[in-house]
């Protein structure tokens, strides 16, 4: 092994120039915070934080730790970023299926949907909904039940609360219904593989993940209720809702914008990936004799969905990042809960902000190295 | 005339059914019409349930009158190809007419017939419409945020000279069509901070970073001149040989006073706002954005392990974080990385910011050309025995660029998306405007005006960048 100058000097000054850089800023923020008398270290982590949160999904308050606000706002975060990512995937998939319609107006609607929340910053399009849609709505004594059970105020939307006996015994059901039906698909693969008989998963599965569910309330003594919100007065002009689950209306403004926002993404990925199946394989699996159904399952699906899939994972990763748009509302999430009041209190700035980039840093990471994963699986293996 | 099967439309009853599903479309529209716009029901005779549906029904029924395959007049073959192919679609064509009927009226009255555009107070906004005096009285501030009113005749003119400066590319003859990369590469961007730093800022002309850009100017001048051979010597040592001429020895400290253009006041960065802080901030992003990325991207492809690394290392940080924690980042943590009296103004900060992370977004971008590139290229160009640079400069990326370039004009396009979010460093542009405005005590209550006029502004510039870049790759496309 011969090393040629060539090849090491460029090499070296970029490390040089790039140590440089970091021994810069660390030999300033050292001096800095030595002027300031704030003292490097994480053990802030433990320290009763005594300020309140208004959302939280873990029980929590100001006697708590920092790290328990920590994953107070983390927990938020992923909340916000798992229904979004949801709502958005079946209005996506829809509006992108839509936008290759045959009919005009359906194509129309569909593009135009598109073409008009893409177009519009995000931030501009949570604020609209929580400064100005949602605060058109009505007052707690004035608003109107839905479906007899939910009610959509200015405080946000009240909907019952489940009340379960007995919810491991449902819990265990669906995870039984869950492993029985992989089961049956790996073997009707098999079947279909090596006889070409097709077994109707597609139906026994539906079967499944109702009856077990079912037998679990008949025989294991699952029972459910329900609690409905019911409207109470604390004064004269002051109203609320008791009971029942109350979602606040940042989380709600926030939603509905990440989701709008990102379905117009998510519909240009299914697009992109249902055209990119070539006309071929569809006119070929129809002349072999494959049902449209067939066709579309077996011929389409597959590949599209190889087209589909990185794309669209991206966009979920955007959304999840999105989601710290919420500080500009005071929705509590990981932003607003850790890199703005936590470090405001403690003013270890860099700690926390370190702390919270490496969150989403270790989120997004974690995802693209899954998704690299199945899309090494999926793709066409070339002999 | 032969009997008529009202459950299967035919040919040979063709203008009986005609006749039919048109009446009863246009009823079923018709119905819907009147109720919208001048609040008449007509089926209100009809039990509640029955009267909501009936225009769906009538509609249903009468789409499915005309839907007779091959009739031979051109324009109901159209129809039904288009909006009536089977059941499923008639019934989703008319929904989608029904919706626009239905909120056309509200949206209408809202935005024209029952707002208010006249006078100047929050008195004549007593109509239950838009309020567009609101943005009326406020539109200096949406536009230019604290901008001291008296001077705002600066940024206009700055704006519009550098948009004239811009258009020269459409204007220039194929004798100078060869300069232009170097005219929108250098000059332009040179010549744009020029304008915002002189003149919408009002900053003292003669500073020590102008040194070198009028040292930078004239080199390249001057370069033009130099014969090719030397070129890249006198590069490498005339601009700084200028720089050190023009700093010691021909301007000196009397100058700086002198240098202050006339008259004009220095505004601080902190009164910038509104939709022009917002075209300044993708100005500058996108000018930084674009090289730094480029070499992250050749960084990222090179045969240095070390730079490869370090390459992945930026964008991969970059791409996994949210803009907001950058800016936040920029904020309260790259102060405290700086020397204790240095200091760097907020603007220039977020500038920096959002550069840095939008060219990690462009690095990958661009990297996507390069793979995309054949190998023969780059074999091409070696056995002419082009080293790295010359290979990259002139046979690379020309071609890589071009594949591109819908991917760079979507990621500008996030970017003037992601401007709003400069809040976060106390930056006020259109949308942070709109928010102060909003708690206005004399103006409160026109939150909705305020966001519809951002979102249309911000909608137009959006949309004509996407159809821009769209017709880009079009041209393009040919061209290979």
């Amino acid at each position: 092994m011969n090393f040629r100058p060539k090849d090491i000097v460029p090499q070296l000054i970029t490390v040089i120039a790039v140590v440089l850089i970091f021994g810069f800023f660390t030999y300033n923020a050292q001096i800095n915070m030595e002027n300031r008398g704030i003292d490097f270290g994480y053990g802030f982590l433990s320290q009763e934080s005594s300020f309140d949160v208004q959302f939280s999904l873990i029980e929590y308050d100001g006697s708590h730790s920092y790290f328990r606000a920590y994953l107070v706002g983390l927990l938020n975060t992923i909340l916000v970023s798992v229904i979004g990512i949801i709502i958005a995937t079946i209005l996506g998939v829809i509006v992108g299926v839509a936008r290759l319609s045959p009919n005009y107006l359906i194509n129309k609607f569909a593009a135009f949907y598109v073409e008009f929340f893409r177009n519009i910053p995000l931030l501009l399009q949570i604020f609209f909904w929580y400064f100005a849609a949602l605060r058109a709505l009505p007052l707690p004594q004035d608003a109107e039940a839905i479906f007899g059970i939910f009610f959509l105020t200015i405080k946000g939307l009240y909907v019952p609360a489940f009340i379960w006996q007995n919810f491991n015994v449902f819990f265990y059901s669906i995870v039984a219904a869950v492993i029985a039906i992989i089961v049956i698909r790996i073997h009707a693969k098999k079947v279909q593989e090596s006889q070409g008989k097709q077994i109707p998963v597609f139906f026994i599965s539906i079967g499944l993940i109702f009856i077990l569910p079912l037998l679990s309330f008949l025989l294991g003594g699952v029972s459910l209720s329900f609690e409905v919100p019911v409207l109470k007065q604390l004064a004269t002009t002051s109203f609320i809702y008791e009971g029942g689950v109350s979602l606040p209306p940042e989380l709600i403004a926030l939603t509905l914008s990440l989701s709008l926002y990102t379905a117009t993404f998510i519909a240009e990925c299914v697009r992109a990936g249902i055209q990119g199946v070539g006309k071929g394989q569809k006119e070929a699996a129809a002349s072999i004799g494959l049902t449209p159904n067939q066709v579309l399952k077996l011929v389409i699906m597959p590949q599209a969905l190889r087209i589909i899939i990185p794309p669209t994972t991206n966009q979920y990763l955007n959304l999840t990042k999105n989601s710290s748009l919420a500080a500009a509302i005071a929705y509590p999430d990981l932003v607003l809960v850790f890199a703005g009041t936590a470090l405001m209190q403690t003013g270890k700035a860099i700690e926390i902000v370190s702390i919270t980039m490496f969150t989403y840093l270790t989120l997004s990471i974690s995802i693209s190295i899954l998704m690299n994963w199945y899309n090494k699986k999926i793709a066409i293996q070339e002999k | 005339m032969s009997k008529v099967n009202f459950l299967k439309p035919d040919k040979a009853n063709l203008n009986t059914f005609l006749y039919l599903g048109t009446f009863l479309f246009f009823i079923s529209i018709f119905d819907v019409f009147l109720n919208s716009f001048f609040n008449v029901n007509l089926t209100g005779f009809l039990p509640n349930f029955l009267s909501f549906l009936l225009p769906l029904i009538l509609g249903f029924i009468g789409l499915y009158f005309i839907r007779i395959e091959y009739s031979g007049i051109k324009n109901l073959d159209l129809l039904n190809k288009h909006i009536n192919t089977n059941n499923f679609n008639a019934i989703l064509s008319l929904l989608i007419i029904f919706v626009i009927i239905k909120s056309l009226p509200p949206i209408l009255s809202w935005f024209v017939i029952d707002a208010s555009f006249a006078g100047d107070t929050k008195d004549v906004c007593t109509g239950s419409g838009a309020c567009w005096t609101y943005i009326k009285v406020w539109m200096r501030r949406f536009m230019y945020g604290m901008y001291p009113n008296a001077e705002q005749w600066r940024i206009n003119l700055s704006f519009i000279s550098l948009v004239l400066l811009g258009a020269v590319g459409y204007f220039a003859t194929d004798r100078f069509k060869k300069y232009l990369t170097l005219y929108y590469v250098v000059i332009y961007p040179l010549i744009a901070f020029l304008f915002i730093f002189f003149f919408i800022s009002g900053g003292p002309v003669f500073f020590d970073f102008s040194y070198g850009i009028i040292a930078a100017i004239l080199s390249i001048i001057i370069g033009f001149f130099i014969p090719s051979k030397f070129r890249f010597y006198y590069f490498l040592i005339v601009p700084i040989l200028l720089y050190i001429v023009l700093k010691y020895f021909i301007f000196f400290e009397e100058y700086i006073e002198l240098g202050k253009l006339d008259g004009l006041n220095w505004v601080e960065t902190g009164a910038w706002g509104g939709l022009s802080l917002t075209f300044i901030i993708s100005f500058f992003c996108l000018i930084f954005c674009f090289p730094i990325g480029m070499a992250f991207a050749l960084g990222r492809r090179s045969g240095f392990p070390l730079i490869r690394y370090i390459s992945v290392g930026f964008i991969e940080f970059w791409r996994g974080v949210p803009l907001i924690t950058v800016l936040f980042m920029s904020a309260v943590m790259f102060p405290m990385f700086l020397p204790e009296d240095f200091f760097i103004d907020k603007l220039v900060r977020a500038i920096i910011a959002i550069s840095l992370f939008e060219a990690a977004y462009v690095a990958e971008v661009i990297r996507g050309g390069l793979q995309a590139l054949p190998r023969g290229q780059y074999e091409a160009a070696k056995s002419l025995g082009m080293g790295y640079w010359k290979m990259h400069i002139f046979v690379i990326l020309p071609q890589a660029l071009k594949l591109v370039i819908p991917g760079i004009a979507n990621t500008f396009l996030a970017l003037v998306k992601d401007t709003p979010l400069i809040f976060v460093v106390g930056l006020l542009e259109i949308v942070g405007m709109l928010n102060l405005a909003k708690t206005n005590p004399k103006w409160l209550g026109f939150a909705m005006e305020g966001y519809v006029f951002a979102a249309i502004i911000f909608w137009i510039i959006c949309y004509a960048m996407s159809k821009y870049s769209y017709n880009l790759e079009q041209k393009y496309k040919t061209d290979r």
